[in-house]
């Protein structure tokens, strides 16, 4: 368990190498951040002053061993269009970013997981034909369309939600602000969670789904049945059981699309998210937030993946005494 | 008996209350709180009113800072603060400023504060540098007289000092502000979120891209025409999410409305859409610095080199065309590089006819019989409906015979491209100006200025266009102080580039803007919102 541990641990720090190289070389390419710093009138020799104070104009190396550096130290420096230390700027937007993910991830979770043990339970039934058919929206429409759906049902036509923003928070120490404490933090995050949540929610049902058949025909469910334990105890005690295992990797590996790829409902729903502040900086060629934004989620990727394994082993004995022979 | 008198004293006392208890409510509802609550699709960031020369940013500074002079509803020059101003000789400006004005720290505006602001706006790191004459010398004469020695006659020395906002010296040091917010600075420091003007509000809260709070500021010296007690402003980039915010009534009031929304927007019984020209005029250009065009198969010479070349290409394209399909309307031809409402004389200057006929036979005659090709560049997220106009262009030209590669990008890349970092790299491009000014001069200079690679001289002039008797005129025109003289050359100056077609000017694009129909405000060219003239019924 430890040498697997460690092997993984080394393994993340490639990764996060790796990633860190590309997104640095990639931005050599995407504009001139000069440009979007300065107005229109400013002449082209302040513009030229301006590269050499931003240390654009260092060889590449230099720039690049420079950066690394000061991640190791969490300082991202200062991006270019808000003023303010970066890491300061994830840190306030982080909270907001969180918080509608994991909502999301509950709520996914929340309804996949019963109406995947329903569906494959009772595969015939029209309430489970009629649940695959609306299922079929979730995984086909688009995120940006939902949402603005959402919004124009919901929102405008009926008022029941507000269209966009996180509504009133609450800071509960740590700099971290909720909106879970306030009705009008509660009612915006309704619509974001929902559109957010609708693909993982589809994938989790078909995946417990197909799961859930797949055991029910297996042999030890037939002699447990043979053995005349109750419904429950079969289908919970044991089939569900053995159907987590992939679910719970999914999952996982979702979460963490969840929380990077919340870059298109945040900014359908103008939710103060990083990814919306991504998006900001990648149209304002704000190079800090971006390489700061990339190596955060690398690193969420390859710590939630690390957990999964470690989740993984826990939950299936047999990869453990596997492990411990070989 | 007295019992019951005494009784009756008590209802009668108690009757009394109530009746002043009711009227307080009623006074108390009357003078509710009226919030304003704004969506603009960009953000507000530094609050530093000398970081960022951008007239969204400025503007909404307007509502907190003040200028020696000011704009009215229409764009001219009204005093600020400054009650009044004259020009003792060419090279001398004496400013009389407004007395008991204070700052919303207290601190009295005075003309030390003045003659701060001149060097703090002309530092280093200031984007605003060029709002007053770089060895221009400023002095204190007496507490409210402030005297300006210029070392040449300039006399639009005031026209951009609506958006030079004073700042107070002694709050300046005491943050550690004395020196313009910059990209270098790695302390920004409190200075960059923290505002101290002598405007009708001030910004009480402010978590740049998320939400700026203004509340109106109670010690300002003018009379409010405004019946705000808060203004909220978000920035919401989504285009669907903003028009769908005002539907349904999260905000009041947003900027801008997309064109194809607008119809939505004026349906529905509560909200409406407030159009009107602004004053960037859009036009395309054309290389004519270098002798061969990059991006051509025609080899050996430039075509654009050739004024009956670049007049054939103007007269391929139908305008109107542009303004019905692709503008839907909502955009004002112009004959010239500048707005109509900002140059008298551009009533007597006519547009090319469009005439695709004519076209041809200017490039048969010019040597083209069959046309050529050439690359053309176009921003796509800058100006309203900038890669459509550019691929409308591309079609009209196609059938005169001009094959054009259209390569449409957002404005980060468009901008590091054409402009000098990018050493000017394009043929035929699409590009749209608003003189900070107001005033010509800043067009002929900029858009029209003989400029060498580096951009020195005509740093937006971008096809590289020299006339050097434009640029005689131009150097005349900036020190005249006769306005009439002055109108004469700036006219002279025009027609010597409609001629040979320096430009194809194409349109002034407007301003849309959606409102609650309970909101009522002013829409000015310049596209600035100020709160100061809104009110919410």
């Amino acid at each position: 368990m430890l040498a697997f541990a460690i092997r993984r641990l080394v393994q993340a720090i490639g990764v996060m190498l790796v990633v860190a190289l590309i997104s640095f070389v990639m931005f050599r390419f995407v504009g001139d951040p000069v440009n979007q710093l300065v107005g229109v009138d400013t002449s082209p020799e302040d513009r030229a002053a301006l590269r050499e104070a931003l240390g654009l104009n260092d060889p590449v190396l230099l720039q690049f061993g420079r950066f690394i550096l000061r991640a190791a130290q969490l300082d991202f420096g200062i991006s270019y269009q808000f003023k303010q230390p970066v890491a300061a700027l994830i840190a306030s937007r982080l909270p907001a970013t969180l918080e509608l993910s994991l909502v999301s991830a509950v709520l996914a979770l929340a309804v996949g997981v019963p109406m995947g043990v329903f569906t494959g339970l009772y595969p015939r039934s029209w309430v489970s034909r009629a649940f695959l058919a609306v299922s079929l929206v979730g995984v086909s429409l688009p995120t940006f369309l939902i949402g603005i759906l959402l919004i124009f049902l919901v929102s405008v036509n009926l008022g029941w939600l507000p269209s966009f923003g996180r509504g009133t928070v609450v800071d509960i120490g740590f700099g971290w602000t909720t909106g879970l404490l306030t009705a009008s933090g509660l009612q915006s995050l309704i619509l974001p969670a929902i559109t957010l949540g609708l693909f993982q929610m589809t994938l989790i049902m078909r995946l417990v789904r197909g799961e859930m058949l797949e055991v029910l025909r297996t042999d030890y469910i037939k002699f447990a049945r043979a053995r005349g334990l109750s419904r429950r105890a079969i289908n919970f005690g044991h089939a569900l059981r053995n159907t987590l295992v992939p679910v719970i990797t999914i999952t996982g590996l979702q979460l963490g699309s969840i929380i990077a790829f919340a870059i298109i409902t945040e900014t359908v729903f103008q939710w103060p998210g990083m990814g919306l502040m991504f998006l900001q900086a990648v149209q304002s060629v704000d190079i800090p937030i971006m390489a700061a934004y990339l190596l955060l989620i690398a690193f969420l990727f390859v710590t939630i993946n690390f957990i999964v394994d470690l989740l993984y082993v826990a939950v299936d004995p047999r990869i453990r005494l596997g492990g411990a022979r070989g | 008996m007295i019992a019951r008198i005494r009784t009756n004293g008590l209802a009668m006392s108690g009757r009394k209350a109530l009746l002043a208890a009711t009227a307080g409510l009623l006074l108390a509802t009357a003078a509710q709180a009226e919030t304003l609550r704004f969506a603009f699709q960009g953000t507000l960031n530094a609050l530093d009113p000398y970081t960022l020369n951008e007239t969204f940013s400025l503007g909404m500074f307007g509502n907190v800072y003040e200028g020696l002079t000011k704009r009215d509803k229409n764009l001219q020059i009204i005093p600020g603060l400054a009650e009044s101003w004259e020009m003792v000789d060419p090279l001398t400006w004496r400013f009389n400023l407004r007395k008991g004005v204070k700052f919303s720290n207290g601190n009295d505006f005075t003309a030390s504060d003045v003659v701060f602001s001149a060097e703090r706006v002309r530092d280093a790191s200031s984007d605003l540098k060029t709002r007053i004459p770089a060895d221009s010398v400023w002095t204190a004469i007496d507490d409210h007289t402030v005297e300006v020695k210029l070392t040449s006659p300039n006399p639009i020395l005031h026209y951009e000092w609506d958006t030079w906002y004073m700042m107070d010296k002694e709050w300046a040091e005491a943050e550690g502000a004395t020196k313009p917010i910059s990209a270098k600075d790695t302390n920004p420091g409190p200075a960059a979120f923290k505002t101290n003007g002598t405007g009708p509000f001030v910004i009480e809260s402010h978590e740049p891209g998320v939400k700026t709070v203004f509340k109106p500021n109670a010690g300002w010296w003018g009379t409010p025409e405004h019946n705000l007690t808060e203004v909220v402003f978000t920035p919401i980039a989504a285009d669907g999410t903003r028009v769908a915010a005002l539907l349904a009534g999260d905000v009041d009031l947003i900027d801008p409305v997309p064109v194809q929304d607008i119809p939505r927007v004026n349906a529905d019984p509560n909200t409406e859409a407030m159009t009107g020209p602004e004053l960037r005029v859009i036009h395309l250009g054309f290389n004519q610095m270098d002798d061969e065009l990059a991006t051509s198969d025609v080899k050996g010479k430039n075509p654009f080199r050739d004024p009956n070349v670049r007049k054939a290409l103007y007269q391929a394209i139908d305008i109107e065309a542009i303004k019905e399909r692709v503008m839907r309307g909502l955009s004002t031809p112009v004959p010239l590089l500048i707005a109509n409402e900002l140059f008298s004389g551009a009533k007597d200057f006519q547009r090319w006819p469009y005439d695709p006929e004519a076209a041809k036979k200017l490039l048969a005659d010019a040597g083209y019989p069959d046309g050529f090709t050439v690359g053309m560049d176009c921003p796509n997220d800058r100006y309203v409906n900038d890669e459509a106009i550019c691929q409308a262009t591309v079609s009209m030209l196609a059938r005169i015979g001009v094959k054009v590669n259209l390569n449409a990008q957002p404005k980060a890349q468009y901008f590091a491209k054409v402009l000098a970092p990018g050493g000017y790299d394009t043929d035929f491009f699409l590009l749209g100006w608003t003189p900070g000014s107001f005033d010509s001069w800043n067009v002929l200079v900029n858009l029209a200025g003989c400029r060498d690679t580096t951009g020195k001289g005509g740093p937006f002039n971008l096809g590289g266009y020299c006339n050097k008797d434009l640029d005689a005129l131009s150097a005349k025109i900036v020190v005249e102080s006769d306005t009439a003289k002055r109108e004469a050359m700036i006219k002279e100056a025009y027609t010597i580039m409609t001629q040979e077609t320096s430009h194809i000017p194409l349109h002034q694009q407007s301003l849309a803007w959606g409102k609650r129909k309970n909101v009522e405000i002013v829409q000015r060219p310049d596209n600035q919102v100020l709160f100061y003239w809104a009110k919410v019924n």
